[in-house]
């Protein structure tokens, strides 16, 4: 019972983390239907922007984290400008492309311009383990898990209760009647993408603590798990990217502590692929019914 | 059949010329080993990407696990040829392997085409993340390691018409009754539906015989480069034999060829700039797809007949 608790726990820290990127697939789908392949590589140069400017400017870990979300925000704005922005009424599958050649450019542009060692990123926060019951639990895993929780209720107001988060959901129900209507389709995508890639350059400075270790391909992995995490959701579901993202997380340390690690991503995938022939459109997806 | 026998035997000549084109280049050595490996690269990504411009652009499936039907295919070639080490072993081997990537892309198939677009290829990447990890797994594959000293049987002729074959055989489902029913899936399923096309079943015939192709590429990399891990066939060359696709222009075999053809150049000529090279690669990608939307070619195909009939228009209109 006890190593239950304890592998709900481990899994719940790093399910948060796929959470808040799934959460920035999530959205950058529900509005312009592309997969962002990029946005694992925003989580990494989150990642990166805290270890410099804990390093060189000895931020703290709130500074750190905010200046690292307005990095994140800042390179997906640009990244949208430049690169899906000219493709917004080609074919989906051109927009894919582009996704993934921004995704090259990123990790290879790092690894050219940075060196791609991995890196050790500083622990700004000194762990402490607390012992409830048997169960351990350090602080950072508490730090990440209630950030998440903040960033995800902060989105959840975001997209509820502003006008801007009105704006969002009415461009991705119908961009064109959204436009009609008065709504800057340009400006609501592009705040879209700051705020997904925000979460993501948090995402990685969360990460960089945890896991204590940084390098510029550390996007890819996280980035098509949390994808997959998204999808399990239903993609477009706000709330679905978040659970999706902690049944990810728990589903994984689970099969690692029952000893079966290296077929970790096999059973990830293959409760995907059960859960997608139940469930066409993911867990909190809704099923569009075909109109002839 | 007679109507187009003018067109085959074009084709047929046009094959012919081409290899013994290459095979003279390689014996005055105006072909290198050097640029014989690129050759050899080039054919058998057209292999795969043309299997792969079959289920996207012919049948409509997004489909994102055609590495993993590679890997069958490749693994198939090393673990036989490795006991039964001679030619036909070699090709006793590609069949099993193409027998195994059917069985295979059964098993995927059968239940994940029921989904579409994204979630179809979100559902094909996974299983053939699956295939990876379990070859990952075994021990009569070598683990995590790989398979190396496989003896060589692929050598640049048997890549050429292996590439000819994969492709005659496509482009003639393509142009069948069979590929008919396949593009009307792909233009709207409920219109074809009502129809009559058993929409299911067509999808189905395009992925498998995707997959087969793919593991027929599989075998001839495995047999060309003697060394095989199950990290070659991870989503990153799913991804790889896409770009391929889409650049070449979706639903264009001759498109898929170009673009094979201009990768594989810039691939080799980018070797030069080391660390560069990515970033370059890279940023080509973003910037064809930015100014050419629809790939290279769009859906645009090269067709005897058509160059056939246009210069007899134009001596009608001469006389």
């Amino acid at each position: 019972m006890q190593t239950f608790f304890q592998q709900i726990i481990n899994g719940l820290s790093l399910g948060s983390i796929y959470a808040l990127l799934a959460l920035g697939y999530t959205m950058v789908y529900g509005i312009i239907k592309l997969i962002n392949f990029a946005h694992g590589d925003i989580y990494m140069l989150g990642a990166f922007w805290g270890y410099y400017v804990i390093n060189v400017w000895h931020f703290n870990f709130i500074m750190a984290l905010l200046s690292a979300m307005l990095v994140g925000a800042a390179s997906g704005v640009i990244i949208e400008y430049f690169a899906y922005r000219p493709l917004r009424h080609s074919p989906r599958i051109t927009a894919l492309i582009t996704a993934i050649g921004v995704s090259f450019l990123l990790e290879n542009g790092m690894s050219y311009l940075f060196s791609s060692n991995t890196r050790d990123f500083p622990q700004i926060i000194k762990q402490v383990n607390y012992n409830v019951g048997g169960i351990l639990i350090s602080n950072i895993q508490i730090l990440i898990l209630v950030t998440a929780c903040i960033l995800m209720v902060l989105l959840q107001l975001i997209i509820k209760k502003t006008k801007m988060g009105r704006a969002m959901r009415a461009v991705s129900v119908d961009p064109d009647a959204a436009e009609l209507v008065g709504i800057n389709i340009n400006w609501t995508i592009s705040f879209t993408f700051a705020l997904g890639s925000a979460l993501a350059g948090a995402a990685g400075v969360l990460i960089g603590l945890y896991y204590n270790s940084i390098d510029p391909l550390m996007g890819m992995t996280p980035g098509i798990k949390a994808f997959v995490a998204a999808v399990l959701g239903g993609i477009g579901s706000v709330p679905g990217a978040s659970v999706g993202g902690f049944i990810i997380g728990i589903l994984e340390t689970f099969v690692q502590s029952i000893g079966l690690s290296a077929y970790k991503d096999a059973v990830v995938y293959f409760v995907l692929i059960v859960i997608l022939l139940i469930l066409p459109a993911g867990i909190f997806g809704k099923s569009a019914k075909e109109k002839v | 059949m007679k109507a187009n026998f003018k067109y085959n035997v074009v084709w047929l000549i046009m094959m012919v010329a081409g290899f013994y084109l290459m095979n003279t280049l390689i014996m005055i050595g105006v072909i290198d080993s050097f640029i014989e490996n690129m050759l050899v690269t080039i054919g058998i990504n057209i292999i795969l990407a043309t299997g792969l411009n079959l289920i996207i652009g012919f049948a409509g499936q997004f489909s994102l696990g055609h590495a993993g039907f590679m890997a069958i295919g490749a693994y198939a070639t090393a673990i036989i040829t490795q006991t039964a080490s001679t030619t036909g072993g070699f090709y006793v081997s590609i069949f099993i392997g193409i027998v195994v990537a059917i069985i295979a892309a059964l098993i995927v198939g059968i239940p994940t085409l029921r989904l579409r677009g994204d979630y179809l290829a979100i559902a094909t990447m996974g299983a053939s993340e699956i295939i990876r990890i379990l070859i990952n797994n075994m021990k009569m594959t070598g683990g995590a390691a790989g398979m190396f000293n496989i003896p060589q049987f692929a050598d640049w002729p048997t890549v050429y018409i292996m590439v000819c074959v994969t492709t005659i055989v496509i482009v003639n489902f393509i142009h069948s009754r069979a590929g008919r029913a396949v593009k009307s899936v792909r233009e709207d399923e409920i219109a074809a539906e009502a129809m009559g096309i058993n929409v299911t079943k067509w999808k189905l015939a395009a992925f498998v015989l995707g997959a087969s192709t793919a593991a027929i590429a599989g075998s001839l990399h495995a047999s060309y480069l003697q060394t095989i891990a199950p990290n070659d066939f991870g989503i990153m060359e799913s991804i790889s034999i896409l770009i391929i696709v889409v650049l070449g222009g979706v639903g264009s075999i001759t498109g898929t060829f170009v673009a094979a053809v201009v990768l594989g150049v810039l691939d080799t000529v980018l070797q030069n700039f080391g660390a560069l090279r990515m970033v370059i690669y890279a940023a080509a990608l973003i910037l064809i797809m930015i100014f050419k939307p629809t790939g290279l070619l769009g859906t645009w195909e090269l067709s005897i007949k058509k160059i056939f009939s246009r210069s007899k228009r134009k001596e009608r209109v001469e006389s």
